[in-house]
């Protein structure tokens, strides 16, 4: 039930609502698919309305970092009636492990999908091992 | 962390939010697709969020990676349905860890507010969202009844 003070707590069409007291944005955890084969690993991130410009992708201490923003084209007065998205901003972190050439990782953002891909060291790439009889 | 800066566009998401709260105490049925009839649950593809002005109902749907133009987006009645596919292609050779994206055909119905006129939509697609706008019609203008 709405009380008194939350119904005239709401925000005037002309914008500027009442911020205080409201909590920190829990970032969204963007889906992933990740897969290795013998080169190095992909991994395939969702995140809509994230624009390269809005984008951050890092490592640090061997860890991979995908932070983004997303933005809506919302009109200035608008208010929701519907929201499964409750934050606009995306994290998730992923440990790498030492035969990761974390230097040349390459990365592409295409219709709000990440793609990066980590190359192995070439030392690392596997070897076939042959077998001998006898 | 302080709380962001008031009108910052980070804060939208967090406004929309408290402001459906608000919006399905105020108006019940129409205005909550969450308890509707036609609603799917958290975590279906893909996600959506509306907002609405006086003049407009906008729809945000947050489909990453695909083509525009095998979308299908159809309005009958107040009903807004959008329908397409996300083909994700596995990599036969490759070890998976996470498969965690969808892929596959989605359909998403949403009732929108009575007074959407659906000759009058603009659909666009940018950074994986679809978004739909609607016009409302004038509350003003004489509508015409039918008699059947």
């Amino acid at each position: 039930m709405a009380t008194q003070s939350e119904v005239t707590s709401r925000p005037s069409a002309a914008g500027a609502p009442e911020r205080r007291g409201a909590p920190a944005e829990t970032p969204v955890r963007p889906p992933v698919d990740i897969y290795e084969d013998d080169e190095g690993i992909t991994l395939c991130a969702d995140m809509p309305g994230v624009s390269k410009e809005r984008l951050e992708l890092r490592v640090e201490a061997n860890t991979l970092i995908l932070e983004g923003t997303a933005r809506l084209d919302l009109p200035q007065n608008a208010e929701a009636l519907y929201a499964d998205v409750r934050s606009s901003t995306y994290r998730r972190t992923f440990a790498l492990s030492g035969e990761l050439e974390t230097d040349k990782i390459d990365a592409n953002l295409k219709d709000g999908v990440l793609t990066v891909r980590i190359p192995k060291r070439s030392e690392v790439r596997p070897r076939r091992i042959e077998v001998r009889t006898g | 962390m302080f709380a962001i800066a008031s009108g910052a566009p980070d804060s939208l998401f967090e406004e929309l939010w408290r402001l459906q709260q608000q919006a399905d105490e105020l108006f019940g049925t129409w205005a909550s697709p969450s308890g509707g009839i036609r609603s799917q649950p958290r975590g279906s593809f893909p996600a959506v969020n509306i907002g609405h002005t006086p003049e407009r109902v906008d729809v945000y749907l947050f489909a990453p990676g695909i083509d525009p133009k095998t979308l299908d987006i159809s309005i009958q009645e107040n009903l807004l349905t959008v329908a397409g596919r996300r083909e994700i292609p596995t990599h036969e050779q490759a070890t998976y860890y996470r498969q965690e994206r969808f892929s596959g055909e989605f359909r998403r119905v949403i009732a929108l507010p009575e007074d959407a006129d659906p000759d009058r939509v603009q659909a666009r697609y940018q950074d994986g969202i679809i978004q739909i706008g609607i016009e409302r019609r004038e509350a003003a203008r004489p509508r015409q009844i039918e008699v059947h």
